[in-house]
């Protein structure tokens, strides 16, 4: 990936803590890091495309939404059907995030993950049921491991330089 | 339907489910934004950003912005997962705590039973920060680098 433009940098690093919440905020944005309102929207639109930037959107609060079980639900499938089934999974609109990864075997022996989110364990546990169904017999193990505790959290930053 | 949200005052009621939805779906690059996410759930502009204040200062939101994808940018990121003997817990949870690359850490209930997320600007930073806490614990650390994400998202049930 190119290094970042100096312009975006500073664009990425006014935005990092979020949007302002006002009528025209990539305007206000414009005047903060000294560019237009239209460079803004152009430039946001590139790192959008280059995969810099995600999406602009907002993130719900699960626990002050009341979603106080989280259950990180673990599937081991075969490899063939993992990429289709990871998208069938991750559409499910109670399923956070959901990603492939490598198993380490013997010790781990699952592929994809899959964040539930309920009220309680039992909402989770039937959610669980749910993908264990969309699955069937493409899934050989299941598993699912509820957070007992934060031991550590820090926001994700970005560096202060580009490379 | 209505329902108090835990650890807070506010009542999130339909109109608040429907915006949270909408919003996590993505946010129009145009000059006015949120005139144009308005329209599409019945909302003025000044209706949508009232709305959206009283929803991220009361913590319903925790961010409203664009998502970065550090990887695009040239940093790492992997998941990994440790098995500590309950004894050692603590002990251990500081040391990999001490470490800045440490992004977040969860106990979970299960033999393998500290996850944490390493970020680092680059992928062989990754394995240098695994292997100094294998050597620093003596316990082997499972990484599990993301290969594919599926986002779709969290729906608020209205």
């Amino acid at each position: 990936m190119n290094k970042l433009k100096e312009l975006d940098r500073k664009l990425i690093q006014a935005t990092q803590a979020g949007l302002p919440i006002v009528k025209a905020p990539y305007a206000s944005v414009a005047v903060e890091i000294g560019t237009t309102e239209a460079d803004v929207i152009d430039r946001f639109g590139r790192l959008v495309e280059r995969g810099i930037v995600r999406r602009i959107a907002a993130a719900p609060n699960h626990y002050a939404l009341g979603m106080t079980a989280n259950g990180m639900t673990v599937w081991d499938i075969d490899d063939g059907l993992a990429s289709q089934k990871g998208r069938e999974v991750g559409a499910l609109d109670f399923v956070s995030h959901c990603y492939l990864r490598p198993r380490v075997l013997p010790e781990w022996p699952f592929n994809l993950f899959a964040m539930v989110h309920g009220r309680n364990r039992g909402e989770v546990e039937s959610k669980r049921s749910e993908i264990a169904q969309l699955l069937g017999e493409t899934c050989r193990k299941s598993d699912v491991l509820y957070s007992t505790r934060i031991l550590k959290k820090t926001g994700l930053r970005l560096s202060q330089n580009g490379d | 339907m209505t329902r108090s949200a835990a650890r807070s005052n506010i009542t999130l009621d339909d109109v608040d489910a429907t915006v949270i939805n909408l919003l996590q779906d993505g946010f129009p690059l145009v000059p006015r934004p949120f005139a144009l996410a308005g329209e599409q759930i019945g909302l003025s502009e000044v209706e949508l950003i009232e709305r959206v204040r009283r929803l991220r200062e009361a913590g319903m939101l925790t961010r409203f912005g664009p998502f970065f994808d550090a990887a695009a940018m040239g940093g790492a990121f992997c998941l990994c997962a440790m098995a500590v003997p309950v004894d050692r817990f603590e002990e251990v949870a500081t040391k990999v705590n001490a470490h800045h690359e440490v992004a977040h850490n969860y106990e979970r209930a299960h033999r393998l039973n500290m996850w944490f997320v390493l970020a680092t600007l680059t992928p062989e930073k990754i394995e240098a920060v695994a292997h100094e806490i294998e050597l620093e614990t003596g316990l082997h650390v499972l990484r599990l680098p993301k290969l594919e994400e599926f986002f779709i998202g969290f729906k608020v049930a209205a």
